[in-house]
């Protein structure tokens, strides 16, 4: 099944960009956890979404990160490497959560919640894709968030470009 | 089509999230730390879509996670600043050698 496929691709490059100590081989392998996690969207029903993880995740935030690990570390004298601490602690509170979570998710006996089960399993319907309706949505009930993002990204945008710019004098 | 298990997503979204932990907890590059905190975002949003799934009128959880992703994208473009501001200023990005420095 393409699910399980994506879903093994996942975990292991995610796993890798904990396990190795190169940091470009980290973003690289960040780059197939998302694009994987797109493919898991598209698989979900979620076709805007996981066009929107591609074009702001793999086409900007990969792109940002990469541009960071450029500029943020020594590249001449061969130090791209990342050294890990508290290897014990962390994979003990890794671990813990991982399997607090899974308990959890495995004991609470998801599929037989009222709600869940007086849905209908046919998604989208005579509707072929999630645009238009999200479309309509983002104009209707969700343009206040929908503004107050475009804000906020505005105010991003402008902060980062203040602050990563070299100061004459301070 | 066969239907995915609403189990199986939350699993996996559960094994993002603790991988994603681990990478902030034992990384120290600060780099690694925020690809840490993007992993996380992920699994948040796998959920949200997952359920949103079963909400095929209202796609609540398919617009959260709309909104989420553009927060996650600020938040990247914000740190990625800090982060070469404190390199500039410290000459280093460790986050342990960083912490050391007065």
């Amino acid at each position: 099944m393409l699910f399980y496929l994506f879903a093994i691709l996942a975990i292991l490059s995610a796993a890798y960009v904990v396990l190795t100590r190169n940091l470009l081989y980290a973003g690289f392998s960040l780059l197939i956890t998302l694009l994987s996690i797109a493919g898991i969207y598209v698989l979900l029903f979620a076709d805007f979404i996981a066009v929107t993880q591609l074009m702001v995740y793999v086409g900007g935030v990969l792109v940002l990160i990469l541009f960071g690990i450029m500029l943020s570390s020594r590249v001449h004298n061969k130090s791209v490497l990342s050294e890990s601490v508290n290897k014990v602690w962390g994979t003990l509170v890794a671990g813990l959560l991982l399997v607090g979570l899974s308990y959890a998710i495995l004991k609470a006996n998801i599929a037989s919640l009222p709600w869940l089960q007086n849905t209908e399993i046919e998604v989208l319907g005579n509707q072929k894709s999630t645009v238009q309706s999200i479309g309509i949505k983002l104009m209707t009930d969700f343009v206040l968030p929908f503004e107050l993002a475009s804000l906020l990204l505005l105010i991003a945008l402008m902060g980062a470009a203040y602050v990563a710019t070299e100061k004459q004098n301070a | 089509m066969e239907q995915i298990p609403l189990e199986h997503i939350l699993l996996l979204s559960a094994a993002l999230f603790s991988i994603g932990v681990l990478a902030v907890i034992s990384k120290r590059h600060a780099v690694v730390v925020l690809m840490g905190i993007e992993l996380i975002f992920n699994a948040a949003n796998l959920n949200l879509v997952a359920f949103s799934r079963h909400d095929p009128a209202l796609l609540q959880g398919q617009m959260f996670s709309l909104f989420v992703i553009l927060v996650a994208a600020a938040e990247a473009a914000v740190a990625l600043a800090i982060v070469l501001r404190v390199y500039q200023y410290f000459k280093t990005a460790n986050l342990s050698e960083v912490a050391t420095q007065e």
